[in-house]
């Protein structure tokens, strides 16, 4: 069973966008969907140890800000290169206006 | 005179030696880069995606190309041909490389297959390997200039400033250009491009090797049956012929500025250009923007020079004055390889991060 942490309000994050959330050490991205969803993967491209919060968020694709590798982050699949290597992503669910990520 | 940041000695340009193991020891590699501050909104704003600008600049991209060709051909064996083949060669011979490195960061369309088609055909026009250009620009964005880390660097010191400037109609660089599609296109890789590349990529770089070489060859065939230069003028030469405003404008990126830094303000260069070069070199001209924020298209590269010039050193305010700044800089070098260009930033700008560079020192003497 996942532990449930706050990440952030609804609010906090524009629709087709994201933020940066440390939590314990680790860094993860939570994402606002265009559809109103939201979604969690780890923080950093697997690509090169960059940030992803400072990426582009095209529909369901989070561009690194580096190097345009692309990931759909609800799967974490990597979508283009130089990315070859999957995103790990979290569960989240959203209650009362307030997202949480779903950690181990 | 300017020292080098931190001690460099002989140098070792080569992924796989002293250089590169000592650049990864000090944290050089891989590591945080300097970026301008500027509000998500406007860089959210800046990094959209569009298709309609470069849609407007290939359709003008394949008139000229197309009208070239045609001229080019029509008026074969005459003075008429000249101004035609000298167009067409520059827009196959130096656009390529523009049109490569835009469509290679998948920004210039925001139509994937777009970005896609458009680089492979670049890819041959500025005979690369599609594959491999593709992994070694992305390392020249994460290790830009650091020795034994970039596969791109034009200008190693001491200077051949002879040997760099002999490659304006660039005869060295699509020779060297075509041995690798033909060493590759044989199924041989260097420990260099083994290197940059995943493996899982090692057979498409072969197989786009050969796909190049295939179409060479057929181009000379047609050639020795016509017994004519005209297929190769076509296909092939122009890289050559039409290489110098490529060649230009690439020099002005790095040249004579510092290696072994993470502030792409101290090794990367803008420069004011004409109209009609900033359509040939799609808007690389910004280059410090680009290195900073390779996220942004092409298109929108003059609105951000508004947004962070304050925090640049001044632009060189034509090719020209890059080129007296970069003569300088190179005849320095020559007799001094530590030196480089050090620009005056202006009040309104952040200093240097000498820290990252005062810690590699700390880092390197221990």
């Amino acid at each position: 069973m996942p532990q449930w942490i706050r990440a952030c309000a609804t609010d906090d994050i524009n629709p087709e966008d994201l933020i940066r959330f440390d939590h314990d050490g680790d860094t993860y991205a939570i994402y606002h969907a265009p559809d109103g969803r939201f979604y969690a993967t780890a923080g950093r491209c697997t690509h090169e140890d960059v940030h992803l919060c400072d990426g582009l968020v095209m529909g369901h694709l989070i561009e690194c800000p580096k190097h345009n590798g692309q990931f759909d982050y609800r799967t974490g699949e990597a979508k283009r290169s130089p990315v070859c290597v999957n995103l790990k992503t979290f569960p989240v669910k959203v209650e009362a206006g307030t997202v949480f990520i779903g950690l181990t | 005179m300017t020292a080098a940041p931190f001690p460099v000695g002989q140098r070792d340009y080569s992924l796989v030696g002293p250089d590169s193991r000592r650049a990864v020891e000090i944290g050089l590699a891989s590591a945080e880069w300097y970026h301008s501050d500027v509000p998500r909104a406007v860089m959210k704003d800046l990094m959209k995606r569009t298709d309609g600008p470069a849609i407007r600049d290939t359709i003008l991209w394949f008139a000229l190309l197309i009208g070239g060709a045609w001229g080019g051909i029509y008026f074969w064996g005459t003075w008429a041909c000249v101004p035609f083949l000298f167009v067409y060669s520059v827009i196959y011979g130096s656009s390529c490389d523009s049109r490569w490195h835009e469509c290679g960061h998948g920004t210039a369309f925001r139509t994937p297959w777009m970005n896609d088609v458009i680089y492979q055909i670049a890819s041959f026009m500025v005979m690369r390997n599609p594959v491999t250009w593709r992994w070694s620009h992305a390392r020249h964005h994460t290790d830009t200039y650091i020795v034994g880390r970039d596969a791109e660097i034009a200008w190693m010191r001491p200077p051949k400033t002879l040997t760099n400037f002999l490659a304006l109609f660039d005869v060295i660089g699509a020779t060297r250009s075509l041995l690798i599609l033909a060493r590759n296109a044989t199924g041989r890789l260097t420990p260099d491009e083994k290197d940059f590349v995943p493996e899982s990529e090692w057979g498409k770089m072969i197989l786009a090797a050969r796909i190049h070489m295939a179409i060479y060859a057929a181009t000379i065939a047609v050639a020795l049956a016509t017994w004519s230069w005209l297929p190769l003028m076509l296909i092939g030469l122009p890289r050559i012929y039409g290489s110098w405003h490529m060649v230009m404008c690439g020099h002005l990126q790095h040249a004579g500025l510092a290696e072994n830094v993470l502030d792409h303000r101290l090794n990367t260069r803008t420069v004011y250009m004409n109209p009609i070069s900033r359509y040939i070199y799609w808007n690389m001209n910004y280059h410090i923007e680009h290195h900073m924020f390779p996220m942004v298209p092409y298109h929108a590269l003059p609105r951000l020079h508004e947004v962070i010039k304050a925090d640049l050193p001044p632009p060189n305010l034509s090719i020209l004055d890059g080129y007296r700044e970069v003569f300088a800089s190179l005849r320095r070098q020559k007799t001094d390889p530590e030196y480089y260009l050090r620009k005056t930033l202006p009040p309104s700008a952040k200093p240097y991060r000498e820290e990252f560079h005062t810690l590699n020192i700390a880092r390197s003497n221990t």
